[in-house]
């Protein structure tokens, strides 16, 4: 009989989680910002905002991707390598010019989300397994097209995408709000979207109702992938040089934190779009404050641990049912 | 065999080895038992029967120390005994075996028999020793296999051989078999009968599960059967004929007969709207066959793990067919998937809502509209007018009650999320119905709106097969009731025979079973 009252103890608290997990990251970004901005008004200065818009844009690229893979109860471990690989084709194929070279990227950031759908869909591989097999051999693939040393990239157009700003705002923002609006109406709007969600929720149930279940596990590793390779390029342009053996590390583990910070259960049947972005932006911030104010980079790390910790403790609504 | 301490009984009954009385047992509030006894004897096999949700399961872990109950009383040799872990009750002599096999897939063969006592050699496995060992005693079990490779290298029923090889092994004074022969071959079955026999010849006790008649009568000497977490009868198995025995499992006050008036006799040229011809499924189902027309509701009954589940699940392809046809208005469904019997019209309600049925997570209207959002959408973008109007629909014609079309479908009771999981399939105006146990666990209002339901879906042409472990419910409901036995049509009731007596007879199995015509006599 004692054991029945942590059971109903936790059932107390669980409306409580509800809304933490609902609107928590809302509140929370917006605690951190205030906080940010009390602490150091230039916090709020054209200078500061834009650079760290510059850095959470790839990130929430990537992020998206792995929000669409996660709501499928999946994981993709991928996307760095993928960036990778982009910043190994990039100088190779930049001289056809730049829409050549960005196709190139994506075509092979779509190959290998192919690739990685194929194994989880078809091969029942487990997706943490799959992805991660991606994940050390496209880096290979990477290090023998590229060689051991980045390489400068002096397209303009490609400079420009990564650098400059339209309205005040980098062109790398815009294109992640643009990809932000396409994937939230993708999600929300479409049947892809629906049967998304419902495949992460249970994925039997969604068999059994005729839902293409395959076809919708390989549009989102390949959906993730093309995301990656895309950040890929703003990575390349941005830093002016490719250097595959260091872009795009560990981007994986900062996605995943964006979506699980964000509100998306790992366990899938749900895509929180917006949370992501506000996980990915807390994430950033968080950093940007933390070392701002000179705080060591190994404690910046343990607060980010502890921040995921929260998140995903608040994310567990499944489990402690 | 630790048996020393054994006391006589009288005349050839010796004292129980085990007695468990009283035995109370809740999860969440719900009684899985209430008040259960049960008295092993050795030397004998003790059959413990009953439908699913019975108890059986709960009552063996509880025997096996998983459970703790919440009341009662566990006397092993004549002592009270108190299992905190299933652990102390193998210590105790108390060993299990169940359908699965919990056993180390990845070990060997050897290091599985012997894990946990393995022989050691001066602090180290003394693994030539643990080879040889576990080679002779498997040849006892009809095993012949090389002890030294991994386990899942074996087929299931050697497995089960080495499971309980394990078992017995440990000087066991009782033994329990959760449905040992689910997944063996005809001769593993032999092998494994002759174990028992060897085990009980040797003083154990054995509680044997099984749904299988056939086993229970050729292998067991008592029975108890349970009911709704209650023990409804306790006695030797011999002086109980078939027919009781599946009265004592069911155990409803049964309808005699259907009180609907027959329907309108359909187009007998025209076309089944399904018809299944030679359906397999390797272990479980074997050359099932029939036709459902337009209009008509054919029943599928039969003892748990008679296939019932299996056959349907066949048709709409959710279970690969090892072979069969399956034809819908006359044509052959050549791609056998959910998606394509979907398309042709044919819709399963599946037996596990949980699992199979429900999206936990999402709201009503999302667990209505999921198989209909292609046809709610136009290039790929969903609309939400259309949504709300099927949903708005379903919810009335079916009257779901919820607070809003958003609600999260797991805050529903379980007979409105069936409703909405039959919404999910009547929104998609099927031609056949299949209906897999579509009253289980819903409250008896629901109960009677879901049956009322399907009588009047039949009335408006649909062809429904009723899948039910409930012979009430079959005999009600139903225009004609096929019945399986271990996956095979044994007997199909029509007109007058559509009657309690000749189901629980049929599923008793004491008629003979029709001519074998190619379809199993399931044919009008």
């Amino acid at each position: 009989m004692s054991a029945l009252a942590p059971a109903g103890a936790l059932r107390g608290a669980a409306p409580v989680l509800r809304v933490l997990r609902q609107y928590g990251v809302y509140a929370a970004l917006a605690v951190l910002f205030l906080a940010a901005v009390v602490l150091d008004a230039g916090f709020l200065s054209a200078g500061n905002v834009r650079i760290q818009l510059f850095q959470v844009a790839p990130t929430l690229l990537v992020a998206l991707g792995m929000a669409l893979v996660i709501g499928t109860e999946g994981i993709d471990l991928s996307v760095g390598a993928v960036i990778a690989l982009a910043a190994a084709v990039i100088p190779l194929y930049i001289g056809w010019g730049l829409p050549v070279a960005l196709l190139v990227a994506a075509g092979l950031g779509a190959l290998s989300g192919l690739a990685g759908g194929a194994m989880v869909a078809f091969a029942r591989v487990q997706p943490i397994v799959a992805t991660l097999a991606l994940m050390i051999g496209l880096r290979g693939v990477a290090s023998l097209l590229n060689g051991a040393s980045a390489k400068p990239v002096t397209d303009g157009t490609l400079l420009a995408l990564g650098a400059d700003a339209f309205a005040g705002v980098p062109l790398t923002a815009w294109l992640a709000a643009a990809c932000v609006a396409l994937t939230a109406v993708l999600v929300h709007r479409t049947t892809f979207g629906r049967q998304l969600v419902a495949v992460g929720d249970n994925r039997r149930a969604a068999r059994l109702a005729g839902l293409p279940v395959r076809r919708v596990l390989l549009t989102v590793y390949l959906l993730s992938g093309v995301l990656a390779a895309l950040a890929g390029a703003l990575i390349v342009g941005h830093g002016a040089e490719a250097d595959p053996a260091n872009q795009g590390r560990n981007i994986e583990l900062d996605a995943i934190t964006a979506v699980v910070v964000g509100g998306t259960p790992l366990a899938g049947g749900s895509v929180r779009v917006l949370g992501t972005v506000a996980g990915a932006l807390f994430m950033q911030l968080t950093t940007a404050v933390l070392t701002q104010h000179d705080v060591p980079g190994s404690l910046t790390k343990i607060v980010e641990a502890a921040v995921i910790c929260v998140a995903v403790y608040a994310s567990q609504e499944r489990g402690t049912r | 065999m630790a048996q020393a301490e054994r006391p006589g009984g009288p005349a050839g009954r010796p004292a129980p080895v085990l007695v468990a009385t009283g035995i109370d047992k809740g999860f969440a509030g719900v009684h899985a038992l209430r008040g259960v006894g049960l008295t092993l004897r050795p030397g004998r096999v003790h059959a413990l029967v009953g439908e699913n949700g019975a108890g059986k399961s709960t009552l063996i872990k509880v025997l096996t120390g998983v459970h703790r109950p919440d009341a009662g009383k566990l006397e092993l040799g004549g002592s009270e005994r108190e299992f905190r872990t299933p652990l102390e009750a193998q210590r105790a002599g108390i060993a299990s075996i169940h359908q699965e096999v919990n056993l180390v897939p990845m070990m060997s063969v050897a290091r599985n028999l012997h894990l946990g006592r393995e022989p050691r050699r001066r602090g180290l496995l003394d693994l030539r020793r643990m080879n040889r060992e576990a080679a002779e005693v498997l040849r006892r079990y009809g095993v012949d296999a090389d002890v030294t490779r991994p386990l899942r290298e074996l087929g299931l029923g050697a497995q089960q051989m080495v499971a309980l090889a394990r078992a017995a092994g440990v000087d066991a004074e009782v033994v329990v078999m959760d449905e040992p022969t689910s997944s063996l071959e005809p001769h593993e079955v032999d092998t494994l009968f002759a174990v028992v026999r060897d085990l009980t010849a040797r003083g154990t006790a054995v509680v044997y599960v099984s749904h299988r008649m056939d086993e229970l009568y050729a292998l067991c000497q008592d029975v108890t059967v349970l009911r709704d977490g209650r023990g409804v009868h306790t006695g030797p198995l011999a002086d109980l004929p078939r027919r009781e025995l599946v009265g004592l499992m069911l155990g409803r006050t049964l309808v005699a007969a259907r009180e609907r008036p027959a329907r309108h006799t359909p187009d007998a040229d025209a076309p089944p709207a399904l018809r299944a011809r030679g359906l397999t499924v390797r272990h479980r189902v074997h050359g099932v066959g029939f036709d459902v027309h337009r209009g008509e509701v054919l029943g599928l009954g039969g003892l748990l793990g008679s296939g019932r589940s299996e056959t349907a699940k066949a048709v709409v392809g959710a279970l690969g067919a090892d072979a069969g046809r399956v034809e819908v208005d006359g044509r052959e469904l050549t791609r056998r998937s959910p998606a394509a019997a979907i398309r042709a019209g044919v819709v399963l309600l599946p037996e596990d809502r949980k699992a199979e049925g429900l999206l936990p997570g999402r709201s009503v209207r999302e667990n209505i509209v999921l198989a209909a959002l292609p046809r709610l959408s136009r290039a790929g973008i969903v609309s939400r007018a259309r949504q709300d109007e099927v949903v708005e629909r379903f919810v009335a014609r079916l009257r779901i009650k919820a607070a809003s079309p958003e609600q999260k479908v797991a805050d529903l009771s379980g007979g409105n999320q069936q409703k909405v999981l039959l919404a999910r399939w009547l929104c998609l105006a099927p031609k056949v119905l299949l209906l897999d146990e579509p009253t289980r666990g819903i409250d008896v209002g629901a109960r009677a709106e879901v049956q009322a339901l399907i009588d009047e879906l039949a009335a408006d042409g649909l062809g429904v097969l009723l899948v039910s472990s409930d012979a009430e419910e079959l005999i009600a409901g139903s225009d004609r009731v096929l019945v399986l036995k271990d996956g095979t049509p044994v007997d199909e009731l029509t007109g007058e025979r559509v009657h309690a007596d000749a189901l629980l007879a049929a599923l008793a199995h004491e008629t003979r079973p029709p001519a074998g015509d190619g379809t199993n006599g399931a044919q009008r």
